[in-house]
């Protein structure tokens, strides 16, 4: 097949080998090579994955999701919520009044959970950086994972009847009328709210993407090789669990994280333990579930932290035996 | 008049009061900008994803953050 991202390897070795003059073969030449290629790689795929998603999102509102979600139970509305959330723009300041709003129209926990689930660990800006670092095939099977993982912990949150567990306020809200909504988009203006979009993402994730690709670049060029496959390959049975320990308080931006997850990969991590650590810090947060107390009770935030924990650790199990 | 910003505290809610703020002081139209925090209070209004801004007790824009266009067409009619 060929190589779409090949005159970006052209460019890197170009600038690395020729302008900067540094030896291939040396420990710097491997770091910088491989910080110039994917700081290009990452930028060019999120400004194209941010454009095309948010053009999407023009399209399917909150508003509209939880009324064609509204009173629905059954598997297939959990896939539903779960692939809605991948659209939905979803900033943690987002998660109360969408959670208060599905609940509202009658959305049943469950679906609300696979919606509130799969949309923080699937997102267009992750989506580009795992394409960018670990190829298309790693990124589907994380995607499609995130999106099950939606779907399953959801419907064992609807199986526990924990509806007591949400906080009593939450059901006393009405959400006022919906029906007069600002005027219909015409395909320019939804392209500039796309543009938009791409400039405002980028503007708030450049940072972590440059800290993430130095520091993977680092660890790449000078981390002895097999190093990872030596102490975390598969022939460990706890090395999937601990990754998950680690990822679940680590509240990092996932954007620094997927570089250096790349990097740990080229050393040796199994590519099912490095998804299963992304998902942990992406999925479960502390600052997401301070957001969520405010609407649920302790009980309900715990099993969902364990649900999620352990759906997420086997997920990392079995990509080790499949991948 | 009566402008009201919807938002949790979000950085494009300051945004969007920061441009309302530079509009009015360019236009001078006299406005009262209220910012409301309150999930209810949102929700009240139908709005689920914030920013988002009422005039006069009907709402303009939900989900993004206005341009000073948009934010002088509603100060002017």
């Amino acid at each position: 097949m060929v190589d779409i991202f090949y005159p970006l390897q052209w460019i890197a070795d170009k600038l690395t080998y020729e302008v900067f003059g540094i030896a291939p073969d040396t420990h710097l030449g491997a770091s910088v090579n491989f910080i110039i290629y994917d700081v290009m790689k990452i930028f060019i795929l999120l400004a194209f994955m941010i454009f095309v998603v948010s053009y999407i999102r023009t399209y399917i509102t909150p508003e509209k999701s939880r009324k064609i979600l509204g009173g629905k139970k059954g598997l297939h509305y959990h896939l539903l919520a779960s692939m809605i959330g991948v659209v939905t723009p979803f900033c943690s300041c987002s998660s109360v009044p969408i959670f208060i709003g599905f609940v509202e129209s009658g959305v049943p926990l469950g679906v609300t959970f696979s919606f509130l689930i799969t949309s923080p660990l699937v997102n267009e800006a992750a989506i580009a950086a795992l394409w960018a670092t670990l190829g298309l095939e790693a990124t589907l099977i994380y995607v499609i994972s995130g999106i099950l993982l939606g779907v399953l912990a959801g419907y064992l949150i609807g199986l526990l009847k924990m509806e007591k567990y949400v906080a009593d306020f939450v059901y006393k809200v009405k959400v006022g009328d919906q029906s007069k909504k600002p005027e219909e988009l015409n395909i320019m203006e939804r392209a500039a709210i796309a543009y938009d979009s791409v400039k405002d993402i980028v503007g708030k994730v450049w940072i972590y993407v440059i800290i993430g690709v130095t520091l993977g670049g680092i660890f790449h060029g000078y981390a002895p090789e097999g190093i990872l496959a030596k102490y975390a390959g598969k022939g460990n049975p706890f090395a999937v669990p601990i990754a998950v320990a680690i990822g679940v308080p680590l509240y990092s931006n996932i954007m620094a994280m997927i570089p250096i997850v790349e990097s740990l990969i080229g050393k040796g991590l199994p590519v099912g333990t490095a998804l299963a650590f992304l998902m942990a810090v992406n999925g479960i947060s502390l600052p997401e579930i301070i957001i969520l107390k405010k609407v649920l009770k302790n009980e309900l935030i715990g099993a969902f932290v364990l649900i999620m924990t352990i759906s997420i650790i086997f997920t990392g199990y079995l990509f080790n035996i499949i991948l | 008049m009566k402008i009201e910003i919807l938002g949790t505290g979000c950085a494009k809610c300051k945004k969007t009061k920061e441009i309302i703020e530079k509009v009015l002081k360019e236009t001078g139209v006299e406005a009262e900008v209220v910012k409301v925090e309150d999930v209810e209070k949102i929700l009240n209004y139908g709005v689920m994803v914030t920013p988002a801004v009422v005039v006069d007790g009907d709402l303009k824009t939900v989900g993004k953050t206005p341009d000073e266009k948009e934010v002088r067409k509603w100060i002017s009619q």
